[in-house]
């Protein structure tokens, strides 16, 4: 058998990002959406009066009925995420600047929606990198949201080039320390992140609470919501309202790229996969296993704090309750999406950006509940998680090698 | 009168690779048939096969003279087929009976497991074919040698009348390789047919009734091991010459290198597994570590490689105290380490070849300057070994999961032996390979000895101690009971020696 001949040297992110995806098999993701959001459309048919009328009528008009509703819905779906085509050209047409920024700010709201979810998708990719399943993200966002809105509007008298990095800094360092917790439990006691990162959620979510209604809260306001931040700590937006894209998408990608640098570039990233792979062959290769989980996981943390004070200088410009409203279990689904790379994690975070965007005005359009891309991310999740049934499905041949969506080390993966 | 079963022209590929290629292969109603290859020659693809677990391209399978499709393990079995792997499959936690049950469970009233009924039948099988066991008794209560057996049980139990046996004696010492064998006979006796994969030429000669060469997915030869020699047989496996002895050069040893004083390690649960143990290697000559599995050999190298905590004792290396050093200082020091388990501690699986084969060094320059990764440096070092130890891939981003075992222990030979080291520390290096691979790494391991290295072999392999060694220390539930010159040794001295048996010439001096 000849050797192939060996590929490049200069291996770019693309390229070792398809290798991996052409290696653990595309098509099994590709199918796994796509049979998602058939059974998506299924399930809105299904939920449907009309369809059931149009049935007692006849078998054919019943499934017309039910094809033109999966049809109507997706079709707000989509035209919630990126707008609709024939807005867009009437309002460039007529030339008003408010009605161009209506018609393509879903579009925009979109990549707004995208943000939270990069740096969120970013954090559970870390760990799962590490062997870890990081379920604590959405509380390491809470507490990056509190440490990011407090150092936007406590810390007066800096110019905004020094506010805003200052401001995502406490952001992450916030999530960072919510990470440190049960980083440092697992490496020394060997508890289970994923009972110490829930516990830990349950702690921010309270922890808000209180600090929303007693030592963090606006004085002048009566429900429990922080002080405005001040001007000079607010991520600038790119366009007048009521498009809300700010820079925070690209701050997004910029960490994203950041971490793609530090996994497959540096020594402490190679340290932190291997750590993930092999404790063992780890331990043998005399990196310590315990500082490597514990930084992982602070970094895994700091990534989702800085998901929460991305929203709350960008978004909100102040925080309060039950702002984040599952980015960060979504997140989880999308790290498996993306395959755990940081490329991957960026293409998910866009597809579960606009999905979520576009479910808002679906809602509104054609009724029909946000719910169903709850559902629409369940079904791709399991169907990621669980190839064999894609493959059963649809009699894809199994790949010659083990294929890990992830090596968990607390279940001796 | 039919064979018992037949393979005609079964061909199959993946893609890269024709892994099985035309091969015919008879085996008769009673007959011990030996299958022999080297690592990747295309065993394991054909057994799996008549297993049900792959499909071929091209040929049939005759089973009694009737061609019989076998599409999955279930029509395997249906067959009369059944395969006891190489690794284990039995639940610790569950008992002889549980284990031989599972899938084949029998109940009463409509449901409820009837345990009784099926430790009968197990009975009956250990009663009729001598195997001694207690359908009651918890697997992992049980040594090796009889899991194994209960192995076989689940397959009387599907009344297969086909036993396929992979790599059975890799996992056994001396004595229960003469009880499976004895074994063996008594199901050929019952009307039994056994095909038996290994790579211990001297077993093959010894049990087998008809021995089939398998190489680069082909069928090479069928012999009679009453004409057949081991060195035909390993010429016929590797292709070329194949030297089963080694030519050690006179040995010339220098200063201590390794000094091991009153070392005392613990067992994972807590019991003793290292007893206050003596030796020293010294430079440019072989320590061999003698013992069965389990008297205290991995404790031991994994308290000398800084992988295990030793409790008390002194390891000296070079006069420097290592006892409680971690691995990456004892690595910095000169040490090679070859573990007992490849894939387990020696490799990541998940990572590309070159990755791999810097293990241990990435964090140095040229390999990477301060945290940044040359990737470049990695991959030209990468592909000079592969050259240079003769590794098979196609390159080397492959992941190191899909090497044959050879070839990832020759990653790990080639990893350790290319920077300069002092102390070489070998466990069990050549387990589970082919003869081509031993052969290299027996070489390989000799050339350090010859340049001065100290080398401390840990192996369960008594053939390979013997020929490596130049003086032997018998590990005996945790003591050293024993040091020999190799010279002097003889395999029966040695066997005694490893089952705990001291004469009175042999006693240590210490």
């Amino acid at each position: 058998m000849s050797p192939e001949k060996p590929q490049e040297l200069k291996k770019n992110g693309l390229a070792i990002f398809w290798e991996e995806f052409s290696r653990s098999n595309f098509t099994v993701i590709f199918l796994a959406i796509f049979t998602g959001i058939f059974l998506g459309g299924v399930l809105v048919a299904a939920t449907t009066t009309e369809v059931y009328d149009a049935f007692k009528v006849s078998f054919f008009s019943g499934i017309g009925k039910a094809f033109t509703t999966a049809i109507n819905t997706y079709g707000a779906l989509i035209t919630g995420a990126i707008g609709n085509p024939q807005k867009i050209q009437a309002a460039f047409a007529s030339g008003d600047a408010l009605l161009i920024r209506r018609a393509i700010n879903p579009f925009f709201e979109s990549l707004v929606q995208t943000t939270p979810y990069i740096f969120a998708g970013l954090s559970v990719a870390l760990g799962f990198r590490v062997g870890l399943f990081n379920i604590g993200a959405e509380g390491q966002i809470y507490i990056g949201a509190l440490t990011g809105v407090w150092a936007g509007y406590a810390i007066p008298g800096l110019p905004p080039i020094i506010h805003i990095p200052v401001a995502m800094l406490c952001g992450a360092l916030g999530g960072a320390l919510w990470g440190f917790v049960p980083g440092l439990l697992k490496a020394k006691t060997g508890a289970h992140e994923v009972i110490t990162t829930i516990m830990m959620n349950y702690i921010a979510f309270r922890l808000s609470d209180w600090l929303l209604k007693g030592p963090m809260a606006d004085p002048n306001e009566v429900t429990p919501k922080t002080p405005w931040i001040l001007p000079s700590a607010e991520l600038p937006q790119l366009f007048e309202a009521p498009i809300r894209f700010h820079i925070g998408f690209f701050i997004a990608l910029f960490v994203a790229f950041v971490v793609y640098l530090l996994l497959f570039k540096t020594t402490w990233g190679m340290e932190l996969r291997m750590v993930g792979s092999n404790t063992n062959a780890a331990q043998y290769a005399g990196i310590n296993v315990t500082s490597r989980t514990v930084i992982a996981m602070v970094l895994a943390g700091g990534l989702a704090g800085m998901a929460g004070s991305n929203e709350v200088l960008g978004i909100n410009h102040r925080l309060i309750p039950a702002f984040s409203s599952g980015y960060g279990f979504d997140s989880i689904a999308l790290a498996l999406l993306g395959k755990s790379h940081p490329l991957g994690v960026v293409l998910a975070a866009l597809l579960f950006g606009f999905l979520r965007n576009g479910a808002r005005s679906m809602q509104l359009t054609v009724g029909v509940p946000t719910d169903i891309v709850s559902i629409l991310q369940a079904l791709i999740l399991a169907f990621i998680a669980a190839p064999a049934i894609i493959r059963t499905i649809y009699r894809l041949k199994t790949p010659n090698h083990n294929e890990d969506i992830v090596s968990l080390r607390s279940w001796k993966g | 009168m039919a064979p018992v079963l037949e393979l005609r022209g079964i061909t199959k590929r993946f893609p890269g690779v024709l892994a099985n290629d035309h091969i015919n292969l008879t085996v008769e109603k009673g007959e011990i048939h030996a299958l022999l290859g080297e690592n990747g020659a295309g065993k394991t693809t054909l057994m799996n096969i008549l297993y049900g677990l792959y499909h071929p391209d091209e040929g049939e399978i005759l089973v009694n003279g009737n061609i019989t499709a076998i599409k999955s393990p279930i029509d395997a079995i249906k067959a009369g087929i059944g395969m006891v792997h190489q690794h284990f499959m039995l639940v610790p936690v569950f008992t002889v009976t549980e284990n031989v049950m599972l899938g084949e469970e029998f109940t009463k009233y409509g449901g409820v497991l009837d345990r009784a009924k099926a430790a009968q039948k197990v009975q009956e099988i250990s009663d009729k074919y001598n195997l001694n066991i207690d359908p009651n008794a918890y697997i992992k209560d049980m040594p090796v040698g009889l899991q194994q057996r209960v192995e076989i049980i689940k397959l009387l139990f599907r009344e297969a009348n086909i036993l396929i046996m992979d790599e059975p004696t890799a996992v056994l010492t001396p004595q229960e390789v003469v009880e499976l064998f004895k074994i063996m006979q008594t199901l050929i006796d019952q009307g039994k047919s056994i095909i038996f994969i290994t790579h211990k030429l001297g077993e093959v000669l010894e049990s087998a009734k008809k021995i089939t060469v398998i190489r680069g997915g082909k069928v090479v030869g069928s012999t009679d091991p009453k004409t057949a020699t081991m060195n035909e047989l390993a010429n016929m496996m590797v292709g070329r010459e194949v030297s089963l002895e080694v030519d050690k050069e006179i040995q010339k040893t220098g200063e201590i290198v390794l000094e091991v004083r009153d070392l005392k390690v613990l067992d994972p649960r807590g019991g003793v597994a290292v007893d206050e143990i003596n030796f020293e290697v010294r430079a440019g000559e072989v320590l061999g570590i003698a013992g069965v599995q389990g008297n205290g050999q991995t404790e031991l190298v994994r308290s000398l490689t800084g992988l295990l905590h030793a409790i008390d004792g002194t390891v000296l290396l070079s006069g420097q105290d290592i006892t409680h050093s971690n691995p990456r200082q004892i690595t910095e020091l000169g040490t090679a380490h070859i573990p007992e388990d490849r894939q387990k501690d020696g490799l990541v699986l998940g990572l590309p070849i070159s990755d791999n084969l810097v293990l241990n060094t990435y964090y140095l320059k040229p390999y990477s300057k301060g945290i940044w990764l040359d990737q470049k440096v990695i991959i030209e070092t990468g592909k000079n070994l592969v050259k240079s130890f003769d590794i098979r891939t196609p390159s080397v981003f492959t992941p190191a999961s899909s090497l044959s075992g050879g070839n990832q222990q020759k990653i790990i030979v080639a990893r350790e032996f290319s920077r300069p080291i002092k102390l070489l520390i070998a466990s069990q290096p050549t387990r589970g390979l082919d003869v081509g691979s031993i052969e290299y790494i027996h070489n390989r391991l000799l050339a350090k000895r010859d340049e001065g290295c100290a080398v401390l072999l840990v192996s369960t392999e008594l053939d390979e101690v013997m020929q490596l060694s130049d003086r032997i220390a018998v590990l005996y539930r945790g003591k050293i009971i024993s040091i020999l010159d190799a010279k002097n040794a003889s395999k029966e001295q040695l066997g005694l020696l490893m089952a705990g048996i001291i004469g009175e010439t042999e006693k240590v001096s210490r």
